[in-house]
């Protein structure tokens, strides 16, 4: 039962700046994704709040408690890594126990607890094997149980599917929102799936660059993202964007197409999801360049003004490449970026 | 030939390098001489030794020779009753002991920091490491014994395995950090959140899995100690290691005493090495297995 505050930490490795004073609040048993592109600091804050690695700058508090300072080993954590870490040279059994043994807690106690959470993993039948007799999928089943046993505050989790297939990771993903659930444990899990952190987050942390872009809920970010950079990366196929110039008070001219928008700025961008998009007529005028029916709907790509714009169509849509067709962005759906800083309007 | 010409053209359009063995007859038979002459190298002068110290003393000393030894322990057991032998074997042992005690001592923690920690100069200090053997043991002679005659360590077994804890250790370092590098950090980071402290996870993960390839770098330290000759022989007088009393006697001994002897020095060295090769090679970050 804790709360996690992170209050202006910092990072650098000699010159180069892994984290611009992040602020972040995580509330008790909140299940919290760091969601981003390889390299934008996701991996140093989670290490940051497991105490492997050392703010340069900032206070994390972790249950009222201040333990920036403090080693791993007194902040409450267990903390699942993205090769599992399973020792190989214990049982999974003693892997499940090696963190109840460090609190010299009575034997009954240990045994009880190794069997409940190894139940909880579906891995009893494996507690005599050792690391290289188990597959990736038993290993990081292992290494979830091994934090879980700790019954810690906190648990962190550096993309711990990463290392799966994409089938063991969808089971495993499903699996792990039903466990993390029931143990009532604040969680921060660190990934660069988008669709990961979407179907596992209460709230999602986007970061870019060192730097914290949104925090919201899923599909609160997904809807309405905070800048350009969170429309392009959540969403598959990615948001649409087209630069927009200003014809009027709160008039935009985007390809052609005058459209309702912000009365403030000067040049902005016209964005809309492929999915937003349908056929009707007064739309873009786009002429088709591909078309991939994927079952449930068609992706579309087509060229509006010169851009690529891809849309989401119904499958039964008769439309082949040299199509022209009309697309009518809904217009609740239509989101206005600065096309200097990027940031929402 | 129209086979091997189109395996070159293929080996001209891909980077990857070829087999020895692949590349035609004349490639072959280099390949299969230089085996050949390695092996001859290594195990004729194995092999006469242990022919001889396994005849009979006569058997040595006498014409025409045979190529199967008669398993004659005469010589051996002449040699084991040579007045000063069992002192000189005790000797090298006490000194390679300490040897190896001392080697890892300072070596492991210098591989571990080695491996897992950024510090300003460690490349140099790698390569430092490694120049010390660099240094001709013969110029450093005459001030270390003059240094140990001072200091009253000569002829004793601590300042024989002073000087044999120098030649060691950069082998003792390298396989070390060799080892400690095979560990992921990860298992130890693991460990820290498990509520382990530094020592505690260092004892508890990295240690035994390390275990193994220690014992190998503490016996390669022992072999190091047990086959060096010449700071035994300039630095002690009285209390000689096997090798340096087997130098100083040589002149003296009969020929079945000399190859006694010699086996008696071989034999453990090699079972020794033969028994460690693999964490040998991955010293070299050659890959093992």
């Amino acid at each position: 039962m804790a709360e996690i505050v992170i209050k202006g930490v910092a990072k650098s490795f000699g010159a180069f700046q892994a984290l611009h004073s992040i602020d972040l609040a995580v509330a008790d048993r909140e299940f919290m994704v760091l969601l981003g592109p390889s390299g934008c600091g996701k991996t140093t804050l989670l290490r940051i709040v497991a105490g492997l690695e050392t703010p340069s700058a900032g206070e994390v508090w972790i249950g009222g408690r201040r333990v920036d300072r403090l080693p791993p080993r007194e902040r409450g954590i267990a903390m699942v890594f993205q090769n599992y870490a399973v020792f190989p040279h214990l049982t999974v059994f003693e892997n499940i126990a090696f963190g109840l043994r460090m609190q010299r807690l009575p034997r009954e106690t240990i045994r009880e607890r190794v069997r409940r959470t190894a139940a909880l993993m579906h891995i009893e039948q494996l507690l005599d094997r050792y690391s290289g007799q188990l597959s990736g999928g038993q290993r990081q089943r292992v290494a979830v149980a091994r934090a879980l046993a700790m019954e810690p505050d906190v648990i962190l989790m550096d993309e711990p599917l990463s290392n799966l297939d994409a089938l063991l990771r969808l089971e495993m993903r499903a699996e792990l929102k039903g466990v993390l659930e029931a143990s009532e444990t604040t969680t921060v899990y660190v990934t660069h799936d988008q669709v990961e952190a979407m179907s596992l987050a209460d709230r999602i942390a986007v970061m870019n660059e060192g730097r914290i872009v949104q925090v919201s809920t899923p599909v609160d970010i997904y809807r309405n993202p905070a800048a350009r950079f969170v429309g392009s990366f959540i969403g598959n196929p990615p948001m649409n964007f087209i630069t927009a110039s200003r014809a009027g008070p709160g008039e935009w001219d985007v390809a052609g197409l005058r459209l309702t928008g912000p009365e403030a700025g000067e040049r902005l961008e016209f964005a809309v999801r492929p999915e937003d998009l349908e056929v009707g007529p007064g739309g873009f005028q786009a002429a088709v360049r591909v078309v991939e029916p994927l079952g449930p709907h068609t992706l579309v790509t087509a060229e509006v003004g010169g851009r690529l714009f891809r849309a989401v169509l119904d499958s039964d849509l008769a439309v082949g490449p040299g199509d022209e067709l009309s697309l009518l962005p809904k217009a609740d759906r239509v989101r206005w970026f600065d096309a200097e800083t990027g940031e929402a309007v | 030939m129209r086979r091997s010409g189109a395996r070159r053209a293929a080996g001209a359009r891909n980077d990857a390098p070829r087999a020895v063995v692949g590349s035609g007859p004349a490639g072959r038979f280099l390949f299969g001489a230089s085996v050949v002459l390695l092996c001859v190298w290594v195990l004729v002068p194995i092999y006469l030794l242990l022919v001889n110290a396994l005849s009979s003393p006569q058997e040595v000393t006498g014409f025409p020779k045979r190529f199967v030894p008669s398993f004659d322990f005469g010589s051996i057991r002449f040699f084991a009753s040579f007045a000063g032998v069992a002192q000189a074997l005790w000797n090298s042992i006490a000194v390679a002991a300490l040897t190896m005690v001392m080697s890892l001592g300072l070596g492991a923690p210098a591989g571990y920091a080695l491996s897992r920690f950024e510090f300003p100069g460690k490349e140099w200090f790698r390569m430092i490491v490694v120049m010390t053997r660099a240094f001709p043991l013969p110029l450093l002679a005459l001030p270390l014994a003059i240094f140990f005659i001072r200091t009253g360590l000569d002829d004793t077994a601590l300042g024989l395995a002073v000087v044999h804890t120098v030649l060691a250790i950069p082998f003792a370092t390298l396989i070390t950090f060799s080892l400690f590098s095979g560990v992921p950090l990860e298992l130890e980071e693991a460990a820290w959140t498990l509520g382990c402290t530094r020592w505690q996870a260092f004892r508890k993960v990295v240690l035994p899995l390390v275990l193994p390839g220690i014992a190998a770098s503490a016996v390669f330290a022992f072999i190091v100690s047990w086959n060096e000759v010449f700071a035994a022989a300039v630095l002690t007088v009285q209390n000689r290691t096997l090798p340096a009393f087997l130098v100083q006697s040589l002149n003296v001994s009969p020929l079945h005493l000399k190859f006694a002897g010699g086996a008696a020095l071989v034999v453990p060295a090699l079972v020794f090495i033969f028994a460690v090769r693999r964490y040998l090679f991955a010293m070299w970050g050659i890959a093992s297995r």
